[in-house]
């Protein structure tokens, strides 16, 4: 194949598969309350949040970022909810006019911003795992990249969260009017669940894009909801397949260019397209619910059947 | 009639015209706002250039992109009422791994990697793969929508961004401005581009509105639609067709993330102020093409601002003040009518509450009911009002004219409280009886089901009643109670 592997490879997949375990576990909650497109919602919505940010303090400090990122999180999730609620508008419409719109005046404060600063809105979509993999920081002799302490961070108390929270989640995710009985908010659970998603995808972008931030949240968690009915398989599971699409992903980006006469191409991408096989493999393969397992069985039911008809 | 009810009859007449008076006052006071910002009468004079197509640059730009909003508005309605807003989303960032990879294919073959046609055929089959997809996973899988598209956007994109990076690493191929598609360059559009434009909004709103009688269908009633054999599984796929073809034209004007915004806000803005459907294409059409016009007009005044983000945003203003306004189903004019009927409810069970106890208290059914003063703590009583609540409802009451002037503790309906409350007594009374009769109720329950209903009774309901209970055994004109007035539950 003619690439050696070295230690920056090691360290685009630990930040990948951080990201990729970050994203996943709130993600299997949004897959299971059905609110997927909310990942997409917020990870445009924050930038207006990033870039308010960034014209108040004039600074790029990752704690400014995470603040508006979350602010802005927030407000998606609540604007959604006023327009889909006062408004009596479908809740998939309200999210999409809401998050279009903040991300228009994302991009109008950051045309407004670019005289005196380079924030590429570009970097944000597609992000730039490559260069996080160098901007190092020295921790203990080591050199560490920056992302990883961020991401692992991130990733830490996103299961922190997840543990000592794990049954009001479950509980407020199936059913709503339960948890209200049982005293859980479930309207403080879902902000919760919506601050824990705009923070991880921040953390995220930096490294992997936004867009590419929307498939780790939803993507992983979905191919294990096709594997396993029980909720904490799921959360393991996916944080599982979220690694391995993780690494997958790189060598895909590193390996299958070069062999077809291209250039490598971005870890990011390919992460995505990884995991979108790896969803392939469960929605063909899945032993108790895939496409294969159930072609079968119609046939050995319709064979039943017909030879008790004769 | 005092001052008050004066105001509230007119404002009943003229409630459409009160919120339209109030939101040109708003639209006014933003344009007083615009006009402070631009400094010069020289400014202004460009302003009306610029919207009234005299300046050529920027002519094309807008033309473009208010067609795209004309159409786009038309079909998102569809999308809307089949509550598939975000399937636009889906579709938008399916289409983006087919342009790098038309843009890979045409380089390769030898070709100018950026002919816009084969880009534009790229975008277009990877977009309708993915919405296949989409269906696909939500048939044969229990994942539900969101999912499904979540995935196809994610996993789209991603190998999007992927052939994009090894498309800008080829030797010897010029990819500059292929990240155009994400953002939008409007300002660049050519008269090439703006005769595609318009060839495919026409085709999509011909399409859309011969089809119209089959998109309604499947929209409001796929079951029936399917059971009439119609193929609702075809339809719904050209109406994707249909969007993803708004999509792809859309993609260079407003970007690959803003024509998803022209999907879903002129619809949904629309659906405000109308029930009827072809009023609401209509609307977001009109909301669509505003926008369009004035977001790219307002962007070429404003230097520095990208078209697509302006675009939006007027579209995001005009969708706050339709949901403020609209007639239909607007936020004002819905607490209006609410408080309205929460208002004559209130005054129809007080005024029924005293003519139940004057009836009590006049026990003889040969002689008509008296208007006679009675107890106000009798009348707190009958109804388990709060003595705040029953204040109110007096004060109200004596300003429609309905009670005489105050006696200290009791209170005494005037002529015309007392024809009301006899009435609105009569058609409780009326569908009370229809209720026993007809829908199998208990008497001992009848009160408070017929409470849901009488409210809104009108005069062709009320006459039906009575040929329907014609025989009944009437006092004056008012018929029995059926059931014990004073229930405790009363």
């Amino acid at each position: 194949m003619g690439f050696n592997w070295d230690s920056l490879d090691t360290w685009t997949v630990v930040i990948a598969g951080l990201s990729a375990v970050a994203a996943a576990l709130p993600g299997c909650f949004l897959v299971l309350r059905r609110m997927s497109m909310m990942g997409d919602a917020i990870s445009h919505a924050i930038l207006p949040g990033i870039a308010m940010g960034f014209l108040l303090t004039h600074t790029r400090i990752t704690a400014v970022m995470f603040i508006g990122a979350a602010c802005a999180g927030l407000l998606t999730a609540a604007f959604t909810q006023c327009v889909s609620k006062y408004g009596k508008v479908d809740r998939g419409a309200a999210m999409g006019i809401v998050f279009t719109t903040l991300f228009a005046i994302g991009l109008i404060l950051i045309r407004q911003s670019a005289q005196h600063v380079e924030l590429d809105p570009a970097c944000v979509l597609y992000g730039a795992l490559e260069y996080s993999v160098i901007d190092t920081w020295q921790i203990g002799g080591a050199e560490i990249p920056r992302a990883v302490v961020s991401i692992g961070s991130v990733m830490c108390i996103n299961i922190i969260l997840i543990m000592f929270l794990y049954k009001e989640l479950t509980v407020s995710s199936f059913d709503p009017a339960l948890a209200d009985t049982l005293g859980i908010s479930s309207g403080i659970m879902h902000y919760v669940l919506m601050i824990m998603v705009a923070v991880t995808t921040v953390a995220a972008f930096e490294a992997l894009g936004s867009i590419i931030v929307i498939a780790m949240l939803v993507v992983p968690p979905a191919t294990a909801l096709l594997l396993t009915r029980r909720l904490s398989f799921m959360l393991i599971l996916s944080a599982g397949i979220g690694m391995l699409s993780a690494f997958l992903g790189h060598l895909g980006a590193v390996a299958v260019p070069p062999a077809l006469g291209f250039q490598p191409t971005v870890s990011s991408g390919m992460m995505a397209v990884a995991a979108g096989v790896l969803f392939v493999c469960a929605w063909f393969f899945s032993p108790s619910q895939g496409l294969l397992i159930r072609l079968g069985e119609n046939r050995r039911q319709l064979s039943s059947l017909s030879g008790e008809g004769s | 009639m005092t001052w008050r009810t004066g105001c509230v009859m007119w404002a009943h007449k003229r409630q459409k015209g009160i919120f339209l008076l109030l939101l040109l006052a708003i639209l006014t006071l933003l344009g007083g706002v615009a006009e402070a910002a631009l400094p010069t009468d020289e400014g202004k004079a460009d302003v009306w250039r610029i919207i009234t197509l005299q300046s050529y640059n920027s002519r094309l730009v807008t033309l473009s992109t208010a067609l795209l909003g004309v159409t786009s508005g038309l079909v998102g309605v569809f999308l809307l009422l089949r509550k598939r807003s975000l399937m636009g989303d889906a579709l938008s960032h399916a289409t983006y791994p087919g342009i790098g990879l038309a843009f890979l294919i045409m380089t390769c073959l030898g070709g100018e990697g950026k002919w816009l046609p084969g880009l534009l055929l790229g975008a277009s089959i990877t977009g309708v793969v993915g919405v296949i997809l989409v269906s696909a996973i939500r048939h044969t899988t229990l994942l539900k929508d969101d999912a499904a598209m979540g995935i196809i956007l994610g996993v789209f994109f991603g190998a999007g961004a992927a052939i994009m990076k090894m498309v800008s690493n080829l030797p010897g191929a010029d990819a500059a401005g292929m990240d155009g598609f994400v953002y939008g360059t409007a300002a660049s559009l050519i008269f090439g581009d703006f005769v595609l434009i318009l060839a495919v909004t026409a085709f999509v709103c011909g399409a859309a509105i011969l089809l119209i009688k089959e998109f309604t269908l499947v929209c409001f009633d796929e079951s029936f639609a399917i059971s009439q054999g119609w193929p609702a599984l075809r339809l719904d796929l050209i109406m994707l067709a249909l969007v993803t073809a708004v999509t792809v034209v859309g993609l260079q004007a407003v970007g690959l993330v803003l024509i998803i915004a022209f999907l879903i806000i002129p619809a949904a803005a629309a659906r405000f102020w109308t029930h009827k459907l072809h009023v609401m294409l209509w609307l977001a059409a009109s909301i669509g093409g505003a926008s369009g016009w004035l977001g790219s007009s307002l962007s070429s005044l404003l230097v520095d601002l990208p078209t697509g983000a302006v675009i939006v945003l007027v579209a995001a203003t005009i969708f706050m003040l339709s949901m403020l306004f609209g007639f239909a189903r607007g936020i004002l004019p819905r607490a209006v009518r609410q408080t309205r009927l929460r208002r004559k409810v209130g005054k129809q069970h007080l005024l029924r509450a005293i003519y139940e106890i004057l009836e009590r208290d006049q026990p003889d059914t040969a002689e008509p009911v008296s208007n006679l003063p009675i107890d106000l703590e009798l009348l707190a009583l009958h109804r388990s009002w709060s003595s705040a609540e029953l204040q109110r409802l007096l004060r109200r009451a004596r300003g429609e004219d309905h009670l005489e002037d105050e006696l200290p503790g009791k209170v005494r309906l005037s002529e015309s409280g007392f024809g009301e409350a006899a009435r609105v007594t009569r058609n409780h009374r009326l569908w009370e009886l229809y209720l026993i009769r007809y829908a199998d109720i208990a008497p001992s329950h009848v009160d408070r089901d017929a409470d849901l209903v009488e409210h809104v009774l009108d005069a062709d309901i009320v006459r039906q009643l009575e040929l329907e209970l014609r025989g009944q055994p009437v006092r004056v004109f008012v018929p029995p109670s059926p059931h014990l007035i004073n229930q405790p539950s009363g």
